[in-house]
């Protein structure tokens, strides 16, 4: 229906990932401040199967187009815009995670229309739409008013929580035809199977992860001392994988693990919105960084503003003593 | 092959962030830039490519402070061309930013063809789109993003992987010429010695590319009204003293949780 609210759902392995609820939850109060109906757009083979979860929305609109299979990012803009200029929603949800990075900037592209990224609010103000959205790597954050239809919003994981975006309730139900482009220049070929770890940090009750704050791969050693000493297990921020200190399967984040330790230390991590996705669910955080202002002090429950070098052989020595 | 990357300057995070006077943008005056993470990424992936395939990689990058120091560190790492892109208005966006990139791409400063443009899979700045789709659909070449390694390149097509979630990954297909925007290279940006830089402020040579027709848009359909530090529901409770005394502090909080 014109002028509708959409959330564009996303799934993953035949399931529907939680930032999809995240969404429809965020949607869902925007349509009802608007008075306008919130549609679920479920994109994929055989996708009216999953159609039932959505119940939070009003319709659910099955793009159910073999194409749509892989997640090749201009073949989910371009059905997506095909189906946007037919029915001219007022607005655009679209999760922004790896699997589909990229389809709301070219969704934009296509239709000509605003395109935000990193949001993680939405609401009308004086019938308009206003969205708050984090840069910087979550030091900032800036509110900006969307001007022009439909708008695109690239939505940031914990908008909303996903429980209030899932209903009982059976959504009205409509397939929808859409065209893709024939000469599509990217496949999948194959999916790669993550990296197996010689522990599996989603079960542990206690992890030490270690950030960009450590500064060389040399001082992972005092990590490891302390996890030692705490019985839990190191893992990493992605900057720390990147530079080959710290093995993938060790990543906690978006690209990698979510987890929700019993205790996450947080060692030179700053709490950019990538980690944070990955762990910010664990019963108790304590961070130590440099920078007064780093993002994981807003998050944390406890926090201590010092070198994460200076601290680790202080703590694990202190640890030892106690545990006698 | 030839390889061209786009690069960007970006506020330094570890450094104070200021608002400008207006409440809406950063004070670009008291910032330090330095080169975007993934851009530095994506010239490491773009110089391993030309180790293993052979050709050349040529850096672009748009006007700004401290880009010299970019394109001359991006010489001495192995680059043979540096562009420097003159103006450019950093305020106008990321859809602004790539039309300006595309127009130079395309004019006769012979910045094209390329087999593959590499760029970062995004910027912290990033609010108003991605530069690797954008510059793809100017263009109308195919893309892919969050791009970990380009595997093969052979018979006009790449072998690339992308990092989905959780840990999985995805080996795609893409037919040459293409944009990819890259979260990480293979390996860790090489370590350039100071010593190299300034060998290379010697003998490399930046051409300096204007865009040939300043783009007049601005934000479109986009009106900022506030940037400022978060809002937040609450604030970690701040432990102090020496390391010792923090330390005992902690292990206070982990005793009373029955974690030691």
């Amino acid at each position: 229906m014109a002028g509708s609210v959409w959330v564009v759902v996303e799934q993953w392995q035949g399931q529907i990932n939680d930032i999809s609820f995240e969404a429809l939850a965020l949607g869902r109060e925007l349509a009802d401040a608007l008075q306008v109906p919130l549609e679920a757009i479920l994109p994929g083979p055989q996708c009216s199967t999953l159609a039932g979860q959505l119940g939070c929305a009003d319709t659910v609109l099955c793009a159910d187009h073999a194409a749509l299979a892989e997640p090749i990012p201009e073949v989910h803009a371009a059905a997506l815009a095909d189906l946007a200029r037919q029915r001219q929603p007022r607005v655009v949800l679209v999760p922004a995670t790896n699997n589909v990075w990229g389809v709301s900037t070219l969704l934009g592209a296509i239709l000509g229309a605003p395109a935000v990224n990193f949001a993680i609010d939405l609401k009308a103000s004086d019938g308009a739409l206003e969205a708050r959205c984090v840069l910087y790597g979550g030091k900032l954050e800036t509110r900006v008013r969307l001007t022009k239809e439909p708008a695109i919003i690239g939505l940031w994981p914990g908008a909303r929580p996903a429980d209030q975006g899932r209903s009982e309730r059976q959504p009205a139900v409509e397939q929808v035809p859409v065209s893709v482009p024939s000469d599509v220049r990217l496949r999948l070929k194959r999916y790669i199977e993550p990296e197996a770890g010689e522990v599996d940090l989603t079960r542990e009750d206690i992890l030490v992860a270690v950030g960009r704050g450590i500064q060389s791969k040399d001082n992972l050693e005092l990590a490891e001392e302390l996890a030692q000493a705490l019985g839990g297990e190191v893992c990493g921020s992605r900057p720390v994988v990147d530079q080959g200190w710290l093995p993938l399967s060790r990543q906690v984040g978006k690209s990698g693990l979510t987890v929700k330790p019993k205790l996450y230390l947080a060692l030179g991590i700053s709490g950019a919105p990538e980690h944070v996705e990955g762990m910010k669910n664990s019963a108790l955080i304590v961070a130590v960084n440099t920078d007064p202002q780093a993002p994981i002090f807003n998050l944390a429950h406890y926090g201590v503003v010092a070198d994460a070098l200076e601290l680790m052989p202080a703590l694990a020595e202190a640890v030892r003593a106690r545990k006698g | 092959m030839h390889f061209l990357v786009l690069m960007r300057m970006v506020p330094d995070v570890i450094e104070e962030l200021e608002i400008a006077p207006d409440g809406k943008s950063l004070d670009r005056e008291a910032l330090r830039l330095i080169a975007s993470e993934s851009d530095d990424h994506a010239l490491e992936e773009a110089l391993l490519l030309k180790e293993r395939h052979g050709g050349r990689v040529t850096v672009v990058a748009p006007e700004a402070p401290e880009v010299d120091d970019l394109l001359y560190a991006a010489a001495a790492k192995g680059a043979d061309r540096l562009v420097r892109l003159r103006g450019v208005n950093p305020g106008l966006g990321v859809p602004a930013l790539a039309g300006s990139c595309v127009a130079a791409l395309q004019s006769s400063a012979g910045l094209l063809p390329a087999d593959l443009i590499l760029t970062g899979a995004q910027t912290i700045e990033d609010l108003d789109g991605l530069i690797a789709p954008l510059v793809a659909f100017r263009l109308g070449l195919p893309y892919i993003g969050v791009v970990t390694a380009v595997t093969e390149i052979a018979e006009g097509k790449a072998s690339v992987i992308k990092e989905f979630q959780a840990g999985y990954r995805g080996e795609f297909e893409i037919a040459l010429p293409a944009v990819l925007g890259v979260q990480s290279a293979e390996k860790p940006p090489r370590y350039v010695p100071v010593a190299k830089v300034r060998a290379a402020m010697k003998s490399a040579k930046i051409e300096d590319v204007e865009v040939p027709q300043p783009v007049a848009q601005s934000l479109d359909g986009i009106e900022v009204l506030s940037m400022a530090k978060p809002e937040v529901a609450g604030r970690a409770e701040m432990l102090e003293g020496s390391p010792e005394e923090v330390a005992g502090k902690i292990c206070e909080l982990l005793a009373e949780r029955g974690l030691l």
